[in-house]
């Protein structure tokens, strides 16, 4: 496997030291914050906040970069489109227009427009850090337990456990069956037509499902023979009990949070920001 | 989720490891920009008509943002809960399907019961939930949006119905119905 996935490393940094339940909240807290609001100057304020905690958490730029690319080919896509089908959705947005120049027809570029595709670009941008601060530094196997702390049902969290822990093998299962039908002679690459590569893959498709669903049967035999699911609570072996620090970073961005909200409702009084005006 | 049966759980955790590989690594592009072929939506059906909404839903939502979160880093809520939305709607056709499937019968009526919730979830997924999302959360204009949804229903549909379809027969093949065995 090219990807290396869950690249969780067991550092000793301040982030690290905070409980998963507590990263959960932030994470949920700041991109709520970033999906209430069009206003760039909140969207900065948190784009910079969190590639610092970035660079606190020690996470080095070449663990994410393939992360970055896939983000800013899809962003620049987005860019573009959004431009292509609706060049004047900024006037309709700040309700003036200041055009800087007419590229061909109806495709005048406009500063609102600019400003709008310029402070979307940055909304994507700002929570990408935050998911991978939250990804990179919390445990696995406190993932689930963190999220049953929010509240939510533990069977589903079981769910979400099982997952993430038959992943890797599921994925070694594709890719032995993968290889295994190459070597039959059925073709997957660029070359075979999009009808025959459909057909070919669901000849990888079918043994899988079926390994699956065996195994599916194995696991919940053994659960059940150890009783699992009979009791309205379980507990976790991987959870961290909250210290200050916890608190604390969760109180900070509960207020930005709050702050956000504040800045739309009170100062803005409207979704987007507008310095048209 | 609360009364699950442990088997319904455990389906649910390896459905949604199955949908995340197969999101991640079965990529098959499709004429229109940023969509695929995704045979992971063929697979969330599946699930979901053997076992359930819920299960459904869990399955694509969970394996929609643990892909969303390696590959871009942060999830895209308003896709992950349009995907989610489509398996949900895709398991209320469990009561017609499931037990029949189970005996091995997976003949016209379970197939149109399956296809006609397929079609209904993902219209529902791709056409109203996740462009109003996307208008609502990220501000993106409605007609790009839209016209995203639309190309993203028919492409999904077309893989969805046709893979689950044939998972569900092929998964039906190998069971053993009632009295089937005879005396010589």
């Amino acid at each position: 496997m090219k990807l290396k996935l869950f690249s969780y490393n067991q550092l000793d940094t301040p982030i690290h030291r905070l409980s998963g339940f507590t990263k959960l909240v932030c994470f949920l807290f700041l991109t709520s914050a970033v999906m209430f609001t069009y206003d760039i100057r909140c969207i900065l304020a948190i784009t910079v906040m969190s590639y610092i905690c970035m660079n606190v958490a020690k996470i080095r730029f070449s663990q994410v970069r393939l992360m970055f690319i896939y983000v800013l080919i899809f962003l620049a896509t987005n860019f573009v489109l959004t431009f292509l089908f609706s060049p004047k959705y900024g006037v309709e947005i700040y309700g003036t227009e200041h055009d800087i120049f007419t590229i061909f027809g109806n495709y005048t570029l406009t500063q609102e427009q600019l400003f709008y595709q310029i402070t979307k670009f940055s909304k994507y941008l700002s929570v990408i850090p935050l998911g991978m601060i939250f990804f990179l530094t919390t445990n696995p196997s406190e993932f689930a337990s963190s999220l049953n702390g929010v509240g939510i049902n533990y069977k589903a969290c079981t769910s979400l456990s099982l997952t993430l822990r038959y992943f890797p093998d599921v994925s070694a299962d594709y890719n032995a069956i993968k290889l295994a039908q190459q070597a039959r002679g059925l073709d997957m690459s660029k070359k075979a037509s999009v009808m025959s590569r459909l057909k070919n893959i669901s000849a990888i498709l079918a043994p899988l499902i079926f390994t699956t669903m065996d195994r599916i049967e194995l696991i919940s035999n053994a659960m059940d023979l150890r009783g699992f699911g009979k009791q309205k609570t379980r507990t976790w072996y991987a959870r961290k009990p909250l210290t200050k620090a916890d608190w604390l970073s969760m109180g900070v961005c509960l207020i930005i949070l709050l702050a956000v909200m504040y800045v739309r409702f009170f100062v803005n009084r409207s979704f987007y920001y507008n310095p048209f005006i | 989720m609360k009364n699950a049966s442990t088997r319904t759980i455990v389906a649910t955790g390896l459905g949604a490891a199955l949908f995340l590989v197969l999101f991640m690594f079965v990529k098959i592009p499709s004429p229109v920009p940023e969509t695929n072929l995704q045979i992971a939506y063929g697979v969330s059906g599946f699930f979901a008509a053997l076992f359930g909404p819920v299960c459904g839903f869990l399955i694509a939502f969970i394996g929609h943002a643990l892909n969303d979160f390696i590959a871009y880093g942060s999830p895209w809520w308003s896709w992950i809960v349009a995907s989610g939305v489509c398996a949900l709607i895709t398991g209320i056709s469990k009561g017609a399907v499931a037990s029949k499937v189970e005996e091995g019968i997976f003949g016209f009526d379970e197939i149109k019961m399956f296809v006609i919730f397929t079609l209904i979830g993902q219209a529902a997924a791709w056409i109203v939930v996740a462009p109003i999302l996307d208008i609502v959360i990220y501000g993106e204009p409605a007609s790009l949006v839209f016209a995203q949804g639309v190309t993203a229903f028919i492409v999904d549909f077309i893989t969805a119905a046709v893979v689950g379809c044939l998972l569900l027969k092929a998964y039906a093949s190998t069971k053993t119905g009632k009295g089937t065995l005879s005396k010589e």
